[in-house]
């Protein structure tokens, strides 16, 4: 009888499991690691970022005295003095002028601006007594939210028994562009940059990138000149992305005299940085075409120009897209290029159009986390959150557009 | 026997010769890629409404030949060729011809069926869409139709001219392939093995497919399998290391080969 079980090899079929048992042990191990690599991030950046997407308010009735708000004067009243006075008015106990300032400063300076607001909206309310809305200063919102241990512990209780603190979400910071001030800083400026800049490259780096790949793929000859080109396009996806910064910084900033820290630079310098993945990505797209498509409708009589845009296109178009995304999503996170073209700079207002002076997602994490208020570290934590996010939806984008437009042969 | 069959060859033989008027001839034909010389100096006549058949081992050319035919090596870089081919009296290679209206009068119908991977319809409508053959869309259906039925796949997928032509079966999609080289009204068809990857049954097909064709068509075809030259052409051509060896009457190569190469190949002693 024929002797198949183990038993009846010599050792080596015992090695061979063994080995293999070995490996698939390896691998286990390798993915466990990464995923608690990747968990602890992902738990590290959402625990610190999570507290900056609320922001801490109290609320205080304050009358608008008709003697200090003149009705045709609102825009030029000092708002914050009188919030100032009702706020002491609520503390009679303090006393002492270093505890009033201290007191003064747990309202953020915006209070004093969005009481103007509501009555600027609503000018009957002079005279009136109203229930204003104040926002809170970092320190106190970052005490409030159990984050910080502080000097000011007995007089923000005190503050906190006289009037009530509450939670909610924090608009400002979708709304607001960046400030000094950590309860007003927002991410809408790096985010309306990042969207500019990375539209810009969109705008020049596709079309200029897929017609190089259509032609260098499907029309130019194969010679000297073309292999020297496509050993160029190779090294060029190496290159660090600074020297593309150094290089926009030589040519758009110095020699065509392109505003500094503008996205529409931004824009033309990532769009140099990601032309040759998308090139790349693109080619290697058009390759996978099996050729007996492009043959067919040659062999029916197409052009050249027909068949590819008519057969081989549409067949590469997921391909292509998908290694635009990716690339694309590489230029967002890109950080080191735009500090050479000034993106780098504290700029408060939001942009309003490419040439506008603004700074980028990731730009914006790297100026906060450099920033010695406590409070800029969950912002910072917050802005990687969006940045991810962000990233995410791109790939998922890519993901659907491959899955929709992919046909099989 | 084979003195009487031979006798019946000859006879057929001079019969086709009398009849059909040639419409391709090649006359000093080099092909070289790079620098390897693939076809040597070949000259062949091949008359109209009849199957030619391309037989020989593999790499001798006559693939070669053939794409040489609707220019398809054009697209093949280091690629060139010298000589002249005629079509009718045209040389191909003149300086005036415009290779997209060549092939639209030499179709072409490759070794792996290679529909696009459109509707049924689009697949045969493409041709006569981009030489605007048709002057509105009833027209275009018309053409669509005509061709399906005289590829003998109407019958079969008359119902769903809307699904993807990459869903039928190998040997549909390859008298698919037929439907749209014909759709274009061409003269000459080129055939590339087309049969190398069809199942027995989808081969006898297309075989009857191409015998019904030749009434009104010349059509080449390159082929493997030498039962299949003897069964379905009129004249065969044997090829070997780039050369044309013998060429002749099919009736007369497969039983009364002039050369010693023709012979040894037809024999399966070597190939």
């Amino acid at each position: 009888m024929i002797e198949l079980s183990a038993k009846g090899s010599n050792g080596l079929l015992a090695k061979r499991y063994a080995s293999e048992t070995r490996f698939r042990a390896y691998g286990a191990i390798a993915l466990a690691l990464t995923t608690i690599f990747l968990g602890f991030l992902l738990y590290d950046i959402i625990s610190k970022g999570w507290p900056a997407f609320f922001e801490s308010h109290s609320s205080i009735e304050i009358k608008i005295d008709p003697e200090k708000v003149g009705a045709s004067d609102i825009a030029n009243s000092d708002f914050a003095a009188i919030i100032k006075q009702s706020v002491r008015e609520q503390f009679p106990d303090i006393q002492s002028r270093e505890d009033k300032k201290t007191l003064a400063s747990f309202i953020s300076q915006a209070a004093g601006d969005d009481l103007r607001n509501m009555v600027l909206a609503k000018p009957e309310l002079i005279g009136q007594t109203v229930k204003a809305d104040l926002l809170l200063s970092a320190e106190a919102d970052l005490y409030y939210k159990g984050l910080i241990d502080t000097d000011d512990k007995p007089l923000l209780d005190k503050f906190k028994a006289k009037l009530p603190v509450s939670q909610s979400i924090s608009w400002r910071f979708w709304t607001n562009g960046d400030s000094r001030e950590p309860e007003l800083a927002g991410l809408l400026g790096a985010i309306k940059g990042s969207l500019f800049t990375v539209g810009i490259a969109i705008l020049i780096g596709l079309p200029l990138g897929v017609f190089a790949a259509i032609y260098l793929e499907q029309f130019a000859r194969r010679n000297r000149w073309t292999d020297l080109i496509e050993v160029n396009i190779n090294n060029l996806a190496a290159v660090p992305s600074i020297i593309f910064g150094l290089l926009g910084l030589a040519m758009f900033l110095n020699f065509f005299g392109l505003p500094r820290s503008a996205p529409v630079v931004g824009g033309l310098v990532l769009a140099l940085l990601v032309l040759p993945t998308i090139i790349i990505a693109s080619r290697a797209a058009l390759r996978a075409v099996p050729p007996s498509i492009k043959e067919a409708a040659l062999g029916v009589g197409a052009s050249q120009q027909q068949a590819v845009f008519h057969h081989v296109l549409p067949l590469a178009l997921p391909g292509i897209l998908t290694g635009t995304i990716l690339a694309l999503a590489r230029a967002f996170g890109e950080t080191a290029p735009l500090l050479m073209i000034g993106m780098v700079a504290f700029i408060a207002d939001v942009p309003q159009s490419p040439t506008d002076a603004a700074t980028v997602l990731p730009v914006q994490i790297f100026l906060w986390s450099d920033l010695p208020e406590l409070a800029f570290k969950s912002k910072t934590a917050a802005a990687i959150i969006i940045l991810i996010g962000i990233l995410m939806l791109a790939n998922a984008l890519a993901i659907y557009l491959r899955r929709k437009f992919e046909r099989r042969w | 026997m084979n003195q009487m069959s031979t006798a019946r060859a000859t006879e057929k033989n001079t019969q086709m010769v009398g009849e059909r008027s040639t419409r391709i001839s090649a006359r000093k034909v080099n092909i070289y890629y790079s620098e390897k010389h693939a076809i040597k100096d070949l000259s062949i006549e091949i008359p109209d409404r009849s199957v030619s058949a391309f037989i020989g081992p593999s790499g001798c050319g006559k693939s070669t030949f053939l794409r040489a035919i609707n220019r398809m090596n054009d697209t093949i870089d280091g690629c060139r060729v010298d000589g002249e081919v005629r079509l009718d009296d045209k040389n191909i290679y003149d300086k005036d011809v415009d290779v997209v209206q060549l092939r639209s009068h030499v179709g072409m119908v490759f070794q792996k069926p290679n529909p696009f991977p459109k509707s049924i319809f689009e697949n045969v409508a493409y041709g006569p869409r981009i030489h605007g053959l048709a002057k509105n869309k009833t027209d275009l259906e018309e053409m669509v139709v005509a061709s399906l039925k005289k590829a003998g796949l109407f019958e079969e997928v008359k119902d769903r001219l809307n699904s993807p032509g990459t869903g039928l079966s190998g040997g549909q999609q390859q008298r698919l392939c037929i439907a749209r080289a014909i759709a274009v009204n061409p003269e000459v068809i080129l055939m590339d093995e087309p049969c190398s990857a069809l199942d027995p049954i989808a081969t006898a097909r297309i075989e009857e497919l191409i015998d019904e064709l030749r009434q009104n068509y010349c059509i080449i075809i390159v082929t493997h399998s030498m039962q299949q030259a003897a069964r379905v052409s009129q004249l065969t051509a044997f090829f070997h290391l780039g050369t044309l060896v013998e060429t002749g009457d099919t009736n007369t190569m497969f039983t009364n080969p002039q050369d010693k190469r023709t012979q040894d190949y037809i024999t399966g002693r070597f190939g």
